[in-house]
């Protein structure tokens, strides 16, 4: 397959003049990688999108895709195809003749394209319904039409616009799955927009965390989630407890609530930020987690495998710690309790403002 | 309620016919709530179209009307040659002028659901569209009369320009000026319904065809025409059966040398011949009918309802 990453260069998009939606963004897709970009509403992650596809103009920088420069082409002429939110099928054509449609586009002959669009329905399971109406089928199956009309000319990137938004939770699990194996099966590059961080940590090669139409941080899930450069993308992504740290004249550092911390930091700035994951606090800590928040439990969340316990300092910041079931039960604590949380030095991890 | 009922309620018998009462009326409760539905439907539309269909078998001697059974209307009108003449003129009026207000209905529809960006805008060009029928049909249709007459500003305008040297005939008391009074009376009747099912076309799907790589015309003919069918066969139901059953509009602006259906049961009313009159206004409603079902059986409009 020839080379089909996606390369934004200072791409800018302003509405009427002084919106500015996306802001000299740049980024590199390598090709046949699985890209999500998230953030939240706003943050300009679908005008990015719909800029790729070629449904939207930038208003500055260039659009690559592999090595052609597609920044003026229309959307056909990209090699891109895209899935639309609300799917976008066609409510007066069949299944059939909705995959079809690009083909009848291209001028391809009806039998012709009628067979291509039946194989490209029973690739994604729904050759039964060719000759039904999208309105006649379930939400998971309008989707798999989508999807099939978005793959009928073999397009060297797919670009997803939540696809996942409108399906309950069990459909959302499964199509995440055939997302992904369609991906790496058709070795294609996939750009995916979300506002889910599960579903850009479960599916993403990439991800890619916007904010108010610049790019915060773009990274491998993992690196992402474990090492979130800023306090934003630290609670878009959730599951850790920012605190601010101040050094005090004899160069130790306090939290807000006067508690002392130990920080593994060279840092000379007078303050900072801390990520520490939720998941890495312990309540009635071991000695060997030096650094304690003092609080009271202010909520106690049952969510089966694990248990959520919020609690809140002195100072009145809110801070939640994440216990496996075991662990909670072995010493659980009760709405109101005076606590103590605790974490390592080394779990803890600097933010960049 | 029923608690009341009960407990005020001194013997059980007692208790059991005030329930029963009660169960009577709540089960005739909902004909009674339909009720101001049926009196409006009886008293505008059932009455009315039974006592014409039952004048139209009536018998009519010098200025009397004689209540009786006879199919000597119906025979009479429909062996009569005037009556195919005129019901054939009124047809072709009724097809001109749908083929013209579809268009232009159509065109301005799409320039207003699909060009016109903001919404204000839209607002205040499709009231530019309805402002005019504020105003009596009648007037709008004398006000062609200054326009297109044989002095008329048309007219003048050419001659002045040197375009042609006689004033133009056609233009005024000819089939012309009624397809162009029509036209200019009744486009906003297709304007309205087609530019309601445009703006509920889903904006996607438009993006989704140029996706698949359909041109502007593509786009046109592959989505938004099939889209907007049930809005243009709303506005041809208007249209044919508004044209159909007009008689003033084609008397005025063919100056009495054109023919329509609605103008020779006019005559005939005036001539007080009511159950001739009544026996071609039933033949008109069935075909006027029979043509929105043929319409109904092309385009399934139930959900635009």
């Amino acid at each position: 397959m020839a080379d089909a990453g996606v390369e934004l260069i200072a791409v800018t998009k302003r509405y009427g003049g002084t919106v500015t939606a996306v802001d000299a963004v740049d980024l590199r897709i390598p090709s046949g990688s699985y890209c999500c970009l998230i953030g939240p509403s706003g943050c300009g992650k679908t005008s990015t999108l719909r800029m790729i596809a070629g449904h939207e103009t930038a208003t500055a920088g260039d659009i690559l895709i592999g090595a052609r420069n597609v920044t003026e082409l229309p959307p056909a002429e990209r090699g891109t195809a895209m899935m639309f939110q609300s799917y976008a099928l066609f409510p007066h054509l069949t299944c059939l003749d909705n995959v079809a449609f690009s083909l009848r586009m291209r001028g391809v002959e009806k039998t012709e394209r009628r067979r291509k669009a039946a194989e490209m329905l029973a690739r994604v399971h729904l050759d039964e319904m060719a000759e039904r109406r999208p309105a006649q089928l379930s939400g998971g199956q309008q989707q798999r039409v989508a999807l099939a009309r978005a793959l009928i000319n073999n397009p060297s990137v797919l670009l997803l616009d939540e696809p996942l938004s409108a399906l309950d939770p069990f459909l959302r699990g499964k199509m995440r799955e055939e997302l992904k194996r369609l991906q790496r099966d058709l070795g294609i590059t996939f750009v995916h927009v979300t506002h889910a961080q599960d579903e850009a940590l479960a599916l993403a090669d990439l991800v890619v965390v916007m904010e108010r139409g610049k790019i915060v941080q773009s990274d491998a899930p993992r690196a992402v989630f474990e090492q979130p450069r800023t306090q934003f993308v630290a609670r878009f992504m959730g599951g850790h407890n920012i605190l601010e740290c101040r050094r005090t004249a004899d160069g130790a550092w306090h939290m807000r609530d006067g508690s002392p911390i130990i920080i593994d930091t060279a840092e000379a700035a007078a303050s900072l930020r801390l990520a520490v994951r939720t998941d890495r606090m312990r309540l009635m800590p071991p000695p060997e987690l030096p650094n304690r928040l003092h609080g009271a439990v202010t909520a106690v969340e049952y969510h089966g495998p694990f248990v959520r316990v919020a609690l809140q300092d002195k100072a009145g910041d809110d801070h939640s710690l994440l216990l496996s079931e075991q662990d909670f039960y072995a010493r659980p604590v009760a709405l109101g309790d005076q606590v103590v949380a605790g974490f390592s030095p080394a779990d803890a991890h600097l933010l960049a403002n | 309620m029923s608690s009341t009922v009960i407990t005020a309620a001194p013997t059980g018998a007692a208790d059991d016919r005030v329930k029963g009462g009660r169960r009577r009326f709540a089960a005739f409760l909902p004909y009674l709530q339909s009720l101001p539905l049926w009196l409006v439907m009886g008293v505008f539309l059932l009455i009315p179209i039974a006592t014409i269909v039952a004048v139209s078998f009536w018998d009519d001697q010098e200025y009397a009307l004689v209540p009786t059974f006879i199919l000597d209307n119906y025979r009479d009108a429909l062996s009569s040659r005037v009556t195919w003449d005129t019901y054939l003129s009124t047809i072709r009026y009724a097809v001109i002028v749908w083929a013209a207000t579809l268009a232009i209905g159509f065109t301005v529809a799409y320039f207003l659901a699909f060009h016109v960006r903001s919404t204000l805008w839209q607002m205040v060009l499709f009231q530019l569209c309805a402002i005019p029928f504020l105003t009596s049909n009648i007037i709008r249709m004398i006000s062609w009369i200054p326009f297109l007459g044989r002095n008329g500003l048309i007219n003048q305008t050419l001659i002045d320009l040197h375009l042609t040297d006689h004033p133009l005939e056609f233009l005024l008391f000819s089939p012309f000026a009624v397809v162009l009074a029509f036209v200019h009376l009744y486009t906003l009747f297709m304007v309205v319904p087609i530019f309601n099912t445009m703006m509920r076309i889903d904006r996607a799907l438009v993006e989704a065809a140029r996706d698949a790589g359909a041109g502007p015309l593509s786009v046109l003919r592959h989505v938004i025409v099939p889209l907007s069918l049930p809005g243009m066969s709303i506005g041809t139901i208007f249209v044919v059966t508004l044209v159909m059953g007009d008689f003033v509009t084609v008397q005025m602006m063919s100056g009495g040398q054109s023919a329509s259906v609605g103008l020779l049961m006019k005559n005939e009313i005036s001539l007080l011949q009511y159950p001739s009159a009544a026996a071609h206004a039933v033949v008109l409603l069935v075909t006027v009918l029979l043509m929105v079902w043929a319409i109904l059986r092309v385009v399934d409009i139930r959900k635009e309802l």
